[in-house]
């Protein structure tokens, strides 16, 4: 029963993608069931999550075959509270989009392939063996390939492109390392390479694996330097979109280095996690830099996805517990803020007819829930306290000190900065100069239920989070020990 | 035999990359079938190229007796070029709406998401 329910979250969102397929020319129909099923989604991971916190790491040995033989199904308090997001904000993404999607790409499968994407993110979370996830990220992958592309409209298909191609490469990286992986160990199951690496004795052979595992995840995390394609595609895509992408995907890109990087290769660590900790710091500046220079809503908000991703870095890097901590801690303060951020600006587009700062004015004055709404994430994404990003970052910053990293501590500091000043650009730009344009389309929200409930759902979460930040630190402290202690998970995976 | 097909490796990836680096969109799907097949073709050696005797546990036997060709590489590279072939038929599609919704095939010509003003 309880191996069941290690699949439940594969499982929900496929039968569901199967039965939307059907009644995909209803919109009525299809946009219950979607939410029905993200409901489901949300209890399978909470029930999942009270039984990996009660009794440990389960595993399920899909088809019964043993590990390292079969493919296993891993839950672990780090994946099942990433499951637990995702359930999350598929709700918010979904309830978002009742108002928001127009009934053309509702009836051409956008719910469908939404579903089928958060099966690959599910699965990518799940999974112990190394190919497996790879099928994963191309199941994620080709249904976001649809959703970018979805609705034919000429900056779509030039984002596509450039979203394809790249992801392309990445896969062919990654496919060239399970191989190379592969022909070292004989195996592939990650709990079973952590052991069997040990044995190959060349350090660099296995340090080339990690390179090539390290560019092909990084190009999906969008980690410096090989981010350029999420600012030019990402904000393509209708606001729902681009916020599910920007929530679930660059984050599970993050997950696969996090465990590649703790479980696998950790034979070199002074190597490959120098690289990591550099491309941290790399991946913050430059983030926050390119964030500067945009003077479009969604854009700014694309770099800053970006430069956030550092400091999930940073605390891989560092490879210490409370490091760890932080990067758990951070994914789940990261993932609130930033598809809040997308969805008011979706809502301000669709009240002022732009994305463009210097066209935008006034929205303090007019619509003054929103702006605190938008204040408690940008807050947030800046760092200020008590909002929860504070107290991600003082965790990331905490962890680095702690490890003697002080410069790149600074850089951290730094960059919060910087992402005050961006965010703050937005709220005197759009927010609280007057308004000189005097727009005569200025729009009446229709359906305000939909427009607004995922904002306040999402802002009362992260208000939640700043108030009790030590009981999901908890959450977090517990899923970087059981990452930390890979003895621990791959005696339970190998069953010796 | 293994030098063989580590040159054709070799050459497929740098064809791969060639085409991607070319400005037509035509050229840009050539170069990431190719690039696929060389990730194919590098998983076949890294499975080791011996002996095409099958992995079958025979009459009498409780293991595999070496040497035996190892099937699971090949199971991965069919596996792999099932979502290549995805892929490929899906680049193939985006880049016939692309023709028809811009009118060019340049790459150089899709840069608008690119630049800075807006939107």
């Amino acid at each position: 029963m309880i191996e069941f329910l290690i699949i439940l979250p594969v499982i929900i969102p496929f039968f569901t993608g199967a039965i939307l397929i059907a009644t995909m020319k209803s919109r009525e129909i299809s946009r219950t069931i979607s939410l029905a099923s993200a409901f489901l989604l949300l209890v399978s991971s909470l029930v999942l999550f009270a039984v990996v916190w009660i009794s440990g790491i389960k595993v399920l040995y899909v088809g019964s075959w043993k590990a390292p033989f079969g493919i296993s199904f891993i839950a672990d308090v780090f994946s099942v509270s990433m499951l637990i997001m995702t359930a999350v904000m598929l709700i918010t993404v979904t309830i978002y989009s009742f108002s928001s999607i127009d009934s053309g790409r509702e009836k051409y499968g956008f719910w469908v392939f939404l579903q089928f994407m958060i099966m690959g993110v599910c699965g990518s979370f799940l999974t112990g063996d190394i190919f497996n996830l790879f099928v994963w990220f191309e199941v994620m992958l080709m249904s976001s390939f649809v959703l970018i592309a979805l609705g034919n409209e000429k900056f779509q298909l030039e984002g596509a492109i450039k979203y394809v191609t790249i992801n392309v490469i990445s896969s062919v990286l990654f496919l060239s390392a399970v191989g190379i992986l592969y022909g070292m160990t004989g195996s592939l199951n990650m709990a079973d390479l952590a052991g069997k690496i040990k044995l190959v004795g060349n350090n660099y052979l296995i340090n080339i694996a990690a390179l090539f595992f390290l560019t092909s995840f990084g190009i999906k995390a969008a980690i410096f330097p090989l981010f350029f394609w999420l600012p030019a595609s990402y904000p393509t895509p209708p606001i729902p979109v681009t916020a599910i992408f920007s929530a679930l995907l660059t984050k599970v890109g993050v997950f696969a280095l996090i465990r590649v990087f703790t479980l696998v290769f950790t034979t070199d660590v002074s190597f490959t996690h120098g690289i990591i900790l550099a491309l941290a710091g790399l991946t913050m500046v430059t983030g926050v830099f390119g964030a500067a220079a945009q003077f479009e809503f969604r854009r700014i908000l694309a770099f800053h996805i970006v430069s956030q991703i550092g400091y999930l870095l940073l605390g891989l890097g560092l490879f210490t517990l409370n490091g760890l901590s932080a990067t758990v801690f951070f994914f789940f303060h990261i993932m609130l803020a930033k598809t809040n951020l997308f969805f008011i600006s979706g809502i301000v587009n669709r009240i002022y007819g732009t994305y463009d700062l210097n066209k935008l004015g006034g929205i303090y004055k007019n619509h003054p829930f929103i702006s605190i709404m938008f204040m408690i994430s940008a807050g947030s994404l800046a760092g200020i306290p008590p909002l929860p990003g504070f107290w991600a970052k003082l965790f990331v910053i905490k962890a680095a000190f702690e490890s003697h990293y002080y410069f790149l501590g600074a850089v951290a500091i730094i960059v919060s900065i910087l992402t005050l000043y961006s965010m703050l650009k937005i709220w005197n730009e759009a927010f609280w100069k007057k308004n000189e344009y005097h727009f005569t389309k200025q729009e009446k929200l229709t359906h305000r239920f939909g427009w607004y409930a995922p904002v306040v759902v999402i802002s009362v979460l992260m208000l939640l989070l700043s108030v009790f930040p030590e009981h999901i630190y908890l959450v977090a402290q517990k899923a970087s020990e059981q990452i930390i202690n890979s003895a621990e998970y791959i005696k339970i995976v190998i069953g010796k | 035999m293994y030098l063989l097909l580590s040159i054709l490796i070799g050459v497929l990836f740098t064809t791969g990359i060639y085409m991607v680096l070319r400005r037509s969109i035509v050229k840009l799907v050539i170069g990431l079938a190719l690039l696929t097949h060389a990730a194919n073709l590098l998983i076949f050696v890294a499975g080791r190229v011996n002996t095409p005797i099958p992995p079958i546990i025979g009459k009498g036997e409780d293991s595999l007796i070496p040497p035996f060709a190892d099937p699971i590489p090949q199971a991965l590279i069919l596996t792999a070029i099932v979502i290549s072939f995805g892929l490929t038929s899906f680049a193939i599609v985006l880049i016939k709406r692309t023709y028809k919704q811009t009118g060019t095939e340049d790459l150089d010509d899709l840069n608008t998401t690119d630049k800075i003003e807006k939107l």
